[in-house]
């Protein structure tokens, strides 16, 4: 009997243990019941569930970057915390903190989006926007929903090129991405349809857990042109911090997309967003990017120009100030003859912060007669930010015409000298000198987020002085 | 008695440790025009920047008195805004930044008012007009790509523009040639008033020769060695600065 006692004693505690070490389990690894209950909780078809585990085990299987800044304060362990769906982290307003809602505050935000911007209000109606793209533009058979909805509706368009642009073997945060995507746009343009105002997501952006995974599809089919913005100036605060967003851009023969972005993510943010477009022939992709905020930023938007005679513009700016490290840059394959990129990138750092321009400029064997011409430049506003450019030129034919041109500089002294000779505060003489870097940038977005960039700039600047 | 507007008191001016100043003494009235004519490497650049305190240069002796008040070691733009203005030997270049903003920008800081903008673009086109400039680059960076010319006289309309009480004027002739130097001298005349007073530091005296003025001053090796009136000018460009240079 005693014998017998012992071994229930001993099974118990074996019981425990075992649950224990179980919790502990899901706690540090992303397992398919969670991508399971992920789908469920998502009312996924049958083919995004697979797709969904199919990309988890990818996600297992991929090694961490080794490049790079260095990410290895980011607990890939917890990441099934990040992801599980409904965690409730005891949201609530109280626990912004208090330099967010002052931008918020400094940029003129009303109380309703700043909760929801802060991930802690309730979903800002998506509706209203849905209403406020015009009829006309319905009627023309121009789609755009939210991704969710966009996987329901129309599965076909979704099936044939969602993740097919960023394949999860990418990088393993694409493959995470992958598994546990949420929230996001969808657009479709139809054959020959020129829509004529931007459209916006600004508005959707906030329900709390669709700003950390959330997946763009756009489709510009043939002949069709469209201004894409995304984002806005206000810092997008989440407790989890990590954010690994996908944007995928198919331009269709002589299509046109200009997909513009203000990302502002909150100081403690780990921002590893992956956006590629695929660009036919003769259609073009613009992008411009101002990246603002985050920790850490590791942002590379791409462009393959497939077709002949494709075209891509690129035009980025980043601010980093201190405890930050902004890796960006733009990619670009020419896979075509006659192609052409054009790129204008410039970094700004301060009290100590980093920028690094990262780029590639590869030109295949097939794309004779491509041109490249790539510019950046860097503005540091002390002697402690750092500022640094890496690029990759890999030209493979010699039928082209390439320029690379890189400018790294110190704001100078005879400069805001000039501008405080005029009357022109020292704090404001700099901010002039800044914005007037920015501004090949800035008058490439529409007016309102070119004010709104200004206003980030100034707020990035106020207190530096001195 | 005179009324005072500017004056200079035993200044020292070092640049990087050294000392290119070596006790300068100036007074300058309301509706006086003053000339500092100097060789190259005299310090007239560098009284020109101690007047408005850049931090390049350090004062490490004497005072500037403006309108009574100790301007020795206010900040730049609070000096500009006490009436100050200096034309820029060598004007930067600000990317990014519209001349017309620029302008708006400045006049609301030194004066310290809203810009009434229909005012403001008919004072801009007729000074323009007067000083042969090109209204297209009013939309251009400001002095970005402008040539020589084109920089001396946006410093000009600054001037004229920002209205000031003293206006320095850091070889504003030099590397003109004879029209512009009549232009530019127009538009000096236009800011002269019965108030307004002028220092024109120069090194020839090209430009004096279509602008009365009232005082003439040589600087050699960082002190004043002379003062007289403006034959003392004609005797300089007959004679150089060799029989000053060794005082
Ligand atoms: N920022 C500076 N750093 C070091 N030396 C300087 C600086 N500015 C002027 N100097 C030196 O001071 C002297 C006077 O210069 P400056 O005032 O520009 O002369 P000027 O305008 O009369 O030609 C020169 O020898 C010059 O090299
Ligand atoms: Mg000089």
């Amino acid at each position: 009997m005693a014998k017998t006692n012992l071994k229930e004693i001993n099974r118990n505690i074996y019981d425990i243990k075992n649950k224990d070490e179980y919790e502990f389990k899901i706690k540090k690894g992303l397992t398919p019941e969670i991508i399971e209950e992920i789908a469920k909780q998502k009312n996924d078809p049958e083919w995004m569930k697979e797709f969904r585990l199919k990309a988890l085990e990818v996600y297992n299987k991929l090694e961490l970057p080794t490049w790079g800044p260095d990410i290895s304060e980011l607990n890939m362990d917890e990441i099934a915390t990040y992801v599980k769906p409904k965690t409730k982290i005891n949201d609530s307003w109280e626990d912004v903190p208090e330099d967010i809602k002052n931008t918020f505050d400094k940029l003129g935000i009303p109380e309703a989006e700043k909760k929801s911007l802060a991930g802690v209000g309730a979903q800002y109606d998506s509706e209203v926007v849905y209403h406020s793209m015009r009829e006309d533009l319905k009627k023309q058979g121009v789609i755009y929903t939210d991704m969710e909805t966009a996987v329901r509706e129309y599965p076909e368009l979704v099936k044939k090129h969602f993740m097919k642009c960023v394949p999860v073997t990418d990088h393993k945060f694409v493959a995470l991405h992958g598994a546990v995507w949420s929230g996001g746009s969808f657009v479709y343009v139809p054959k020959n349809v020129k829509v004529d105002i931007p459209l916006q997501s600004y508005f959707r952006l906030n329900s709390p857990e669709s700003g950390q995974f959330e997946h763009t599809l756009i489709i510009v089919d043939e002949g069709a042109s469209l201004h894409f913005i995304e984002g806005c100036s206000a810092p997008k605060y989440n407790k989890v911090n990590l954010h690994a967003g996908c944007v995928e851009l198919y331009v269709k023969e002589n299509a046109y997309l200009r997909y513009s972005t203000i990302e502002n993510w909150s100081k403690n943010m780990l921002n590893l967003n992956t956006k590629k477009a695929i660009v036919e022939k003769n259609a073009q992709i613009d992008w411009v990017t101002g990246s603002f905020g985050s920790k850490i930023s590791m942002l590379y938007p791409m462009s393959i120009l497939n077709g002949e005679g494709a075209k891509t513009e690129y035009t980025g700016i980043s601010f980093a100030g201190k405890g930050q490290n902004l890796d960006t840059g733009f990619k670009v394959i020419h896979n075509n003859k006659n192609t052409s990129s054009v790129v204008n990138a410039k970094s700004i750092s301060k009290n100590g912060g980093k920028c690094t321009y990262r780029s590639l400029v590869r030109i295949n064997e097939n794309a004779q007669n491509s041109k490249s011409s790539v510019s950046c430049e860097s503005l540091m506003l002390d002697n402690i930010s750092i500022s640094d450019t890496i690029p990759v030129n890999d030209i493979r034919t010699d039928e082209v015409e390439f320029s690379h041109e890189a400018k790294i500089g110190k704001i100078s002294d005879k400069a805001i000298f000039y501008l405080m000779s005029r009357g022109i505060s020292e704090e404001d003489a700099k901010a002039m000198i800044v914005r007037g870097f920015a501004y090949p940038i800035s008058k490439e977005l529409p007016v309102e987020y070119a004010v709104e960039m200004n206003q980030l700039i100034n707020l990035e600047l106020e207190g530096s002085i001195g | 008695m005179k009324n005072s507007i500017l004056e200079i008191k035993n200044l020292h001016v070092n640049a990087k440790e050294k000392e290119i100043l070596k006790g300068i003494d100036l007074k300058i009235n309301k509706g006086e025009t003053h000339v500092i004519m100097g060789p190259n490497g005299s310090g007239k650049t560098t009284t020109a920047n101690a007047i408005l305190n850049n931090p390049m240069y350090q004062k490490t002796m004497g005072q500037i008195i403006f309108e009574q008040e100790d301007i020795t070691n206010l900040k730049t733009d609070e000096i500009a805004r006490k009436g100050i203005f200096m034309s820029f030997q060598l004007p930067e270049e600000i990317p990014g930044i519209s001349v017309t903003n620029f302008l708006k920008y400045a006049k609301n800081k030194t004066t310290m008012q809203p810009v009434k903008v229909f005012q403001f673009k008919e004072e801009v086109k007729k000074y323009m007009e007067e000083l042969n400039m090109n209204p297209k680059n009013m939309e251009r960076s400001l002095n970005v790509g402008f040539s020589g010319g084109e920089k001396k006289k946006n410093e000009i309309l600054q001037m004229l523009i920002l209205n000031p009480k003293l206006a320095i004027l850091d070889e504003t002739d030099s590397g003109l040639d004879v029209d512009a130097i009549k232009t530019v001298s127009k538009g000096i005349e236009m800011f002269k008033t019965k108030e307004n007073s002028i220092l024109i530091i120069t090194h020839n005296t090209k430009i004096l020769h279509s602008l009365k003025v009232d005082y003439v001053h040589v600087l050699v090796d960082g002190k004043i060695v002379k003062t007289g009136d403006q034959s003392l000018a004609k005797e300089i460009e007959e004679n150089g600065y060799n029989k000053y240079k060794n005082i």
